[in-house]
């Protein structure tokens, strides 16, 4: 069974940086990765598949518009079903306690370790399969 | 006898001040005894005594010789000249009289009438000389009088021009004081400027500081990521190779090319945030250089606003950037100017973050801060515009927003120098324009235009 990621982050090397860290997965085609750049993106991609097929989302907090947490706060709202978790660069109490409270999985601080988020994206596909 | 009389006159005369003119004590004692003389020639001429009364006329000649000869040769005794010549025909006369009196009496009986008309022409002469010495004297006191007038007149100009120089010395003095007094307070003044200058340096260095940490971080991030994951590919190429996979290695190769290529972008992006930093804090103003106005713009943007965000995490806003490729680059101090970037850029964001607090309080949540930066070449140079939809300028502080320690921000917020110190850095520096247009609760604009070096 394949899993439908969205990454939402405001710098676009990360869809690089992402589609070669989970190279294989992708190849293997347990796993299809999406990307938006901004909080309103990220909607429209979700808005555009009745249900959805995104079933997790990591948002990037710090982005011009729509702030990481609000598009917590809307995903919740409107898909309760998608888990979302942040990624940022500031990994203070304030905002991680938000976003804990608005609903989010995890809270991954910036740099990203790749093997903590294998390890999430790795229990999601296994939890599907 | 005659000559004994006309003596005593002269000496007499002699000793008075004629007009202002006034003899010393010496010569009144010798006039004093000339007259004691003369008196007593008169005396003993009187008895009438045959031969000792001829002396005494002979005596009286030589008196009136004396009288005559000191009065000219003395320059003391000149004023009394005109007096002299007055009486010397009388005096002649009668010496002519007198002698010939004396020699021969019988001669003089007989010619006496003549003698007597002599002495009437004298005395006319006497009297007109008198008359016209005492006018000339006249003319000279006069003369002399006004002389002393104006000598008084001088003395009272010449006091007052004293005086007036010692006030002109004294308010000089005072004013030489009240000078270097104001030097020394526009010194101070210059270095509490700059201190000044430096604070509000320091403080939007500050201010800075969580941008660039952010705008450092993530770059950084990127470069060891992209490293990470290039040791990952090259690992799996070396496995692809040995399994004799060459289209998977190949495949392998173009990303791990990419992936160079992106360390070297963002390794190059945090050096250029670094030397920005080294630009903005720079306590000197910098030199002028080519610098790309789109890229300042971008990057001062970019700051303020993550700094904003790092130091308030509820603070959340759109931001635009519209760049006109054709901006180019233009002969800036990118330091300075991009310090007036970011101090109208955090003003907007500011603007609009405050109006978005009155909406929300009110209940209403669907406002959006939005700052936008535009560039846009223009005949003359470049023009750079920074709007925000924020609460606005009033009008009636619009006119002072530029002036220095001018700030609405509540204490502590705002050093009020921003503004100035843009304006300065955009027209002194620069020699650009700035202007605001703004509409109270709707927006602002700052524009500001670069000319072409």
């Amino acid at each position: 069974m394949k899993s439908k990621i969205l990454i939402v982050d405001d710098e676009k090397d990360v869809e690089m940086l992402f589609r070669q860290k989970f190279r294989k997965e992708i190849k293997s085609g347990s796993l299809e990765l999406c990307f938006a750049f901004s909080g309103d993106e990220a909607l429209t991609v979700l808005d555009s598949e009745h249900p959805p097929q995104v079933v997790y989302v990591f948002s990037d907090i710090n982005m011009p518009g729509m702030s990481g947490l609000e598009l917590l706060e809307k995903i919740k709202n409107r898909f309760p079903q998608i888990n979302v978790s942040m990624i940022s660069a500031y990994g203070d109490s304030q905002n991680y306690e938000k976003a804990m409270n608005s609903g989010a999985k995890e809270f991954f601080t910036k740099p990203i370790d790749f093997d903590s988020l294998k390890k999430e994206i790795g229990a999601l596909m296994s939890e599907k399969n | 006898m005659v000559l004994g009389i006309i003596s005593l006159i002269l000496l007499y005369y002699l000793k008075q001040p004629m007009g202002l003119i006034t003899v010393s004590a010496e010569w009144k004692r010798i006039f004093n005894g000339g007259m004691v003389a003369a008196a007593a020639i008169i005396g003993i001429a009187a008895v009438k005594i045959p031969l000792i009364s001829g002396l005494a006329t002979i005596l009286s000649f030589v008196l009136a010789a004396i009288i005559v000869v000191v009065t000219l040769k003395n320059p003391e005794l000149h004023h009394r000249k005109g007096m002299i010549y007055a009486w010397l025909p009388i005096m002649a006369v009668n010496v002519l009289g007198e002698s010939i009196e004396l020699i021969n009496k019988s001669f003089y009986t007989k010619w006496e009438n003549y003698f007597e008309v002599a002495e009437l022409f004298a005395f006319i002469w006497a009297i007109a000389m008198w008359i016209n010495n005492s006018k000339q004297r006249k003319a000279l006191e006069q003369e002399k009088l006004k002389a002393l007038a104006r000598e008084k007149e001088f003395k009272i100009t010449e006091s007052l021009k004293n005086q007036l120089e010692r006030q002109v010395e004294q308010r000089t003095k005072e004013l030489t004081e009240q000078k270097n007094e104001l030097e020394n307070t526009l010194s101070e003044l210059r270095a509490a400027q700059n201190q000044l200058i430096h604070a509000e340096k320091m403080a939007s260095l500050g201010e800075l500081t969580a941008g660039i940490a952010h705008e450092i971080q993530n770059p950084l991030n990127f470069v060891n990521n992209f490293s990470d994951v290039s040791t990952e590919l090259l690992t799996e190429l070396k496995e692809e190779l040995q399994a004799g996979k060459t289209e998977d290695a190949m495949e392998i190769l173009e990303d791990v090319i990419q992936n160079l290529n992106k360390i070297h972008h963002h390794g190059k992006r945090a050096d250029s945030i670094v030397k920005g930093m080294l630009q903005h804090s720079r306590s000197n103003t910098g030199q002028k250089e080519p610098t790309d106005i789109n890229a300042l713009a971008d990057e001062y943007l970019r700051l303020s606003y993550h700094g904003l965000r790092a130091r308030d995490k509820s603070f959340t806003a759109d931001f635009k950037l519209n760049l006109d490729p054709e901006a180019g680059i233009l002969q800036v101090v990118p330091g300075d100017l991009g310090r007036v970037f970011l101090n109208l850029i955090n003003n907007a964001f500011y603007a609009a973050d405050e109006k978005k607090k009155e909406l929300n309080a009110k209940g209403e949540k669907d406002f959006m801060p939005t700052v936008t930066v535009n560039t846009k070449k223009i005949s003359t140079g470049v023009e750079i515009q920074i709007s925000d939809n924020g609460k606005g300028i009033p009008a009636e502080i619009k006119e002072k927003i530029f002036q220095p320690f001018f700030t609405t921000k509540p204490t502590g917020k705002g050093t009020g120098l921003g503004l100035s110190m843009s304006y300065d850095i955009v027209t002194k520096g620069h020699g650009g324009e700035i202007e605001v247009d703004s509409k109270p609760g709707e927006y602002t604009v700052f524009t500001i235009k670069l000319p072409k070096s």
